[in-house]
């Protein structure tokens, strides 16, 4: 335990210190180079990884959103994704030719841009469904009723296979096409730039996500700091102190949840858009606590750490763990022991064995980054103090032990 | 400074109206239980009333009941003229009824200044809209509730403790916090729950001040409290309860002599 504690020593930041203004600078100079560092890192070969960091985006605006309900107003939200799946199979619905195979008989396609806002709407509308019989619930029981919410909608999507094609999902979903005023004067026959431009690069995907992104935290965070995030608090701090200085705690746990549902709403039809193909498999419970685990990582109700925690899992589960057999094949050469990486008898070989674990791996980061850095990453003011308090509390305790044990 | 309502809160009623709160008939049952039986009492605008009675009275039961916290199973709680029996908690703050707790109740984990600012959520009204997008009117609603928040910090006498998380204070600053964050919506009446609990004698004198202060503001007092010097002190009427009933009403002078009274405190023969 030595370890852990000098470790955390070491990590603590100094709580007098708001590392936020430092984290969104790093953040945004970091956004707007990484395209250039991705290219000329690879000679020009990196619009795969600008298309990942792009996916990533709606990882981040997940976890903005699922903050908003967890971190915020402190409603545990299990399931999560099922609004991720309504937004994409809505831009699924009313932006590609699937609906000539349903019973409507013919293809809906509507701008990219009105079907965000639709999808927006849509997901915060099931938000307020789902909330307004279950909100009532408190803790453990909203938990509960979430996870089987979030088990319902992909199971709805899936065995309704006459409106949803079922398993197969529906594929090819129109890709964006710049709003119209955006193909203006200048898009004439001599200056055709952007004459029914569509998005299909992986850099306007990549472009286009990030100044969400920007919207979305320049939004949220005016919340936090309005009339409503400070009631979000109150509800989450004390539900019945809160409603006896006059919050309407019912309704304002439902604007959380909608808001919440609306950002996943969002997510989703972009997610539609970029990936050009919705399926039930993409929504599952895996995803609600993949989302979870970002913001409770990266510091539960700080949108800087929600945003550096769901990069940082974005990257393990999706980049690290994928690309580990390989380096493990490789590390084990290099430092002599290739004999590890034939399969051998009952030795599957080192990178098949990496394979085989690589949830055990991801479980084991995680651990160890919870002991290290119980309060996340980049804390909320809160949930430093809270924890910090903890952690001396322990130390005094193994202080005392260690002294009458010397 | 003025803490009382500078625009009337919505039912106000008129001046002629002697009584703020009238308690009818009130009974609340937990099962089997009677907390509060048919107890029936009038508290007068302007003055200070208490509530007194041995632990298990059914004194914080009957705060809850006004309060919208447990709504009484039987009879009425009339606050203005008008029957709230059954109206929420957050209604019945925006009616004009603040409360503190017994056992502390701050929103822990929040700044002190952002306690006091939560308690004026019933009194303002920026939309979700104008919070989004931080309008004109938004910031001109935000200054208000600070500087609004500040004044009742220094009218209970916590002001350099603004920044600090509610927590963090000592636990006679938690009790006077507790008591801006109530008087922030702006109440015609004022509950208050044993404010006088776990204080110093010097603290005590402090907090009789303060009430009196409040009461200035044209606020009515309805304290529980347990402290007799503090009661004597400080209220006109007095109610007595006792396994849920009401033993007795009346001035300091008239409940000191009243013998149920005594045998309730001090156990019959004495």
């Amino acid at each position: 335990m030595m370890i852990f504690r000098t470790m955390r020593k070491v990590w603590a930041t100094d709580p007098r210190v708001d590392p936020n203004p430092l984290v969104y600078t790093i953040l945004t100079v970091g956004a707007i180079l990484y395209p250039v560092w991705a290219q000329i890192s690879t000679g020009g070969q990196g619009d795969f990884l600008i298309s990942v960091l792009a996916d990533a985006g709606v990882y981040i605006l997940l976890a903005i959103g699922l903050n908003v309900v967890v971190g915020f107003a402190g409603l545990l939200d299990l399931g999560y994704a099922a609004f991720f799946a309504i937004g994409a199979y809505t831009y699924a619905f009313l932006a590609s030719d699937h609906m000539v195979v349903t019973p409507l008989g013919e293809a809906i396609h509507l701008p990219f841009w009105i079907v965000l806002f639709i999808g927006l709407f849509v997901a915060a509308a099931f938000g307020l469904l789902l909330g307004a019989p279950t909100l009532r619930l408190r803790g453990d029981y909203l938990a509960i009723v979430t996870l089987g919410f979030g088990e319902i909608v992909p199971r709805v999507f899936k065995n309704l296979s006459v409106w949803t094609s079922g398993v197969n999902g529906i594929s090819a979903l129109d890709k964006p096409v710049l709003p119209l005023w955006l193909q203006g004067p200048w898009s004439g026959d001599s200056l055709e730039v952007v004459q029914n431009f569509k998005i299909i690069s992986p850099m306007a995907f990549y472009v286009i996500m990030v100044l969400l992104l920007g919207i979305c935290v320049v939004l949220v965070n005016n919340l936090r700091k309005s009339r409503v995030g400070r009631a979000w608090m109150a509800v989450r701090e004390d539900e019945v102190a809160a409603a006896a200085m006059g919050v309407n705690t019912v309704r304002i746990k439902l604007l959380a949840f909608a808001i919440g549902a609306a950002f996943s709403g969002f997510a989703g039809s972009f997610y539609g858009a970029k990936l050009s193909l919705v399926s039930p498999e993409n929504f599952g419970f895996t995803v609600s606590i993949t989302i979870l685990v970002m913001i409770v990582l990266g510091g539960m109700g700080n949108i800087p750490g929600v945003i550096i925690g769901s990069l940082l899992i974005y990257w393990v589960t999706f980049l690290f763990l994928p690309a580990l057999p390989p380096l493990a094949n490789e590390w084990a050469t290099k430092i002599g022991l290739g004999g590890l990486v034939p399969p051998n008898g009952d030795w599957p070989g080192i990178g098949e064995e990496m394979h085989r674990l690589q949830f055990l791996i991801f479980g084991i980061i995680l651990v160890l980054t919870m002991l290290l850095r119980p309060q996340g990453l980049i804390p909320s003011r809160v949930r430093q103090q809270e924890l910090t308090r903890g952690v001396t509390e322990d130390q005094t305790i193994e202080d005392v032990n260690a002294e009458t044990t010397a | 400074m003025t803490v009382a309502p500078s625009q009337p809160a919505p039912q106000m009623a008129p001046a002629s109206q002697d009584f703020i709160l009238k308690i009818e008939h009130v009974t609340k049952r937990f099962g089997g239980l009677v907390a509060v039986d048919d107890v029936s009492f009038d508290v007068k605008r302007g003055e200070v009333f208490a509530l007194i009675g041995p632990n298990g009275a059914g004194k914080t039961t009957l705060f809850n009941s006004i309060t919208g916290i447990f709504p009484p199973s039987d009879g009425r709680v009339v606050f203005n003229g008008r029957d709230i029996a059954g109206a929420k908690p957050h209604q019945a703050a925006a009616l004009g009824i603040a409360r503190t707790f017994q056992n502390i109740r701050l929103f822990e984990y929040m700044s002190a200044l952002d306690n006091v600012r939560v308690g004026q959520h019933c009194r303002t009204n920026s939309k979700l809209w104008d919070s989004l997008f931080k309008t004109p009117r938004e910031r001109q609603e935000e200054r208000t509730i600070t500087d609004r928040a500040m004044e009742l910090l220094t009218f209970v006498g916590i002001q350099a403790h603004a920044e600090n998380y509610a927590r963090n204070l000592a636990y006679g600053q938690q009790r006077r916090l507790e008591i801006a964050r109530a008087l922030a919506t702006r109440p015609q009446l004022l509950l208050l729950d044993e404010p006088a609990a776990g204080f110093t004698p010097q603290e005590k004198v402090e907090l009789m001040r303060l009430v009196d202060k409040i009461l200035a503001e044209g606020i009515t007092v309805f304290l529980i409290e347990h402290d007799m010097k503090v009661v004597m002190g400080i209220s006109r009427n007095i109610a007595v309860l006792d396994h849920g009933e009401l033993i007795a009403l009346g001035s300091p002078e008239v409940i000191r002599k009243d013998q149920r009274v005594i045998e309730a405190y001090l156990g019959k023969g004495a």
